[in-house]
């Protein structure tokens, strides 16, 4: 708690800091505007001015925020203006990518632990695929896939599940490792089976685990999503909109996008946190 | 399905009992470690190969692997002037930028307990965002060419790399410290000869993580505008056209680009940081 005020401070910067840029970037525009009808703008002028320009270059946080509340509380829920319609959308195939993506990673895993074939082969690549830039490529997989007419939602989702795959792949890895081998040994004794090994101590041990590499992981996916949202033809969810903005000239637009991205990664993140907290709690794991 | 499929699969197989045995048997040997993952890469490659040739898949969908080599050789001219408009320069002057600008923040802020303790949390909730997201906003500032790539990359690697450096300042014991400050160090001194070095192992996961985050930066603001040349270019372009082949070979150019750079990263950390207890094994 002792950070809140350093905290707020920082972000009552970063907000002082972006009005004195979007001062700095849309002068420009308001004095030839200016020149063009022949006045003059006086400083209190500019100011005005240059905070409630339609198509700012860069808009100032107020003009965001009044972006952002029109998106969200303006509009009906399912009209296309609606940011709650895109991020819903857009949360939705996160979520169903996440899903598959973790389940993936997490049966992958247990296959790993148990098969030191699978150990040596699959973990060098498993490792090595992270250094690759692969969201870079996710619009071109969503154009292909549409060709051979698989649309909507699954190609994007595919995306999500990629990415969220690898963090958790090799978060539960060494999470079901983590069983120091005295532990190991008494499962021995009590002769427990592979799957008793499994079920009551590497699962257990590797809650906290776990949960760290699915933070990284529903964050993943959700960057995956919106890329995933770029290409051309897309219409909806907020990467979708970002696009259109960026189309148009619509900055205030653009901007809203982002912060309504920023607020469902931090939403998603919180929720895991939450439910790590709770998790770990009962288990008796709390730290 | 035809005899190419079989052969594939049957590879498959004959592979999967090879690595099981050597896993095995000669699991801890050197060169079994190098050996299983390979022939796990080639044997993908072989299934790949045959399952396309042996279900006749079409190339606009999935292209062969020998079909991808042989345009890869074809096209190296296009795919180095890609390569360098968009890696070389883009990706590479952005992450030069962005890593500098953080290092030096986090050294700046190291000074003030205060600063440091609100940057954290603020950084560490910034890198967790799609800040690939603004891509279109400073491909609008900045121009179709390659100073808007870069401008992402800064933006993309700016909080990954300060939130580590500002966890690595922070890094030193007590002790230590006394320890400098009964040698009546400077500032100066002790951060040069106790706290940057000890920050280095955080510094490179930083940078480790960066090199990823610089190259898809790169590509990704690509797709917003460019000049008719570049990796994002060229593949929006090729899809267009349906030149899977070529797209391939930009993917493999991005895969090469990708562990190369972090390859880099690591034999640089490697020599930087021969002291600490994960670099001596």
């Amino acid at each position: 708690m002792r950070n809140i005020l350093p905290v707020l401070v920082v972000c009552l910067v970063i907000v002082v800091l972006w009005y004195g840029a979007a001062l700095w970037l849309n002068a420009a525009w308001v004095y030839d505007q200016a020149a063009r009808a022949g006045t003059q703008v006086g400083f209190g002028q500019l100011v005005h001015d240059t905070m409630t320009l339609p198509r700012p270059k860069l808009p100032a946080p107020h003009q965001v925020l009044g972006g952002l509340w029109d998106g969200i509380f303006g509009q009906s829920v399912t009209s296309k203006k609606s940011l709650v319609y895109h991020g819903w959308m857009t949360l939705e195939v996160t979520m169903l990518g996440f899903a598959v993506g973790t389940l993936a990673g997490l049966i992958l895993a247990i296959g790993i632990v148990h098969s030191r074939a699978m150990d040596m082969s699959v973990m060098p690549w498993a490792i090595a695929s992270q250094t690759i830039p692969v969201l870079a490529i996710a619009p071109m997989v969503i154009v292909v896939l549409a060709s051979v007419g698989l649309k909507g939602v699954i190609p994007k989702a595919l995306i999500a599940a990629y990415l969220s795959f690898f963090p958790v792949l090799v978060g539960m890895v060494k999470g079901l490792r983590a069983p120091d081998g005295l532990q190991l040994d008494l499962m021995r004794t009590y002769n427990a089976s592979r799957t008793q090994t499994l079920t009551m101590l590497r699962l257990p041990s590797s809650l906290p685990y776990l949960f760290a590499s699915l933070k990284v992981g529903v964050a993943a996916a959700l960057v995956g999503t919106i890329v995933a949202e770029l290409p051309a033809g897309a219409s909806v969810g907020l990467g979708a909109r970002l696009l259109s903005g960026s189309y148009y000239g619509q900055t205030i637009q653009i901007w809203a996008a982002l912060f309504m991205a920023a607020i469902l990664a931090a939403l998603l993140v919180a929720a895991i946190g939450i439910a790590e907290k709770v998790v770990l709690k009962r288990m008796g794991m709390a730290r | 399905m035809s005899w190419q499929a079989w052969a594939a699969i049957a590879f498959w197989i004959a592979a999967w009992a090879v690595n099981g045995t050597v896993a095995n048997r000669w699991g801890r040997r050197k060169w079994a470690r190098i050996f299983v993952p390979a022939l796990f890469g080639v044997t993908l490659l072989v299934l790949w190969q045959g399952l396309v040739k042996g279900l006749n898949v079409p190339s606009v969908i999935l292209p062969a692997p020998t079909q991808i080599a042989a345009r890869f050789a074809d096209s190296v001219p296009l795919l180095w002037g890609d390569f360098s408009q968009t890696i070389l320069k883009g990706a590479l002057g952005g992450y030069v930028i962005g890593c500098g600008a953080a290092v030096l923040t986090a050294i700046a802020v190291d000074r003030s307990p205060f600063l440091q303790r609100g940057l954290l949390p603020v950084g560490n909730f910034f890198a967790a965002l799609p800040i690939v997201g603004v891509a279109p906003i400073l491909v609008m500032w900045f121009g179709f060419d390659w100073q808007s790539k870069a401008a992402v990359v800064v933006v993309m690697v700016f909080f990954p790399v300060l939130v580590n450096m500002v966890a690595g300042l922070a890094a030193t014991d007590p002790l230590q410290r006394d320890l400098m400050k009964t040698y009546s160090a400077s500032y100066r001194d002790s951060l040069l000869r106790l706290r940057l070095p000890a920050a280095m192992p955080f510094l490179f996961n930083g940078l480790k993580i960066a090199t990823t985050l610089a190259l898809i930066g790169a590509i990704v603001a690509e797709f917003f505008g460019s000049p008719t040349r570049g990796m994002g270019f060229r593949i929006s372009t090729a899809v267009g056209q349906l030149d899977m082949a070529l797209v391939w070979s930009e993917i493999v150019v991005a895969a090469l680009a990708g562990s190369g750079f972090y390859g880099l990263m690591a034999l640089i950390e490697k020599t930087v940081t021969f002291w600490h207890p994960s670099q001596r094994g």
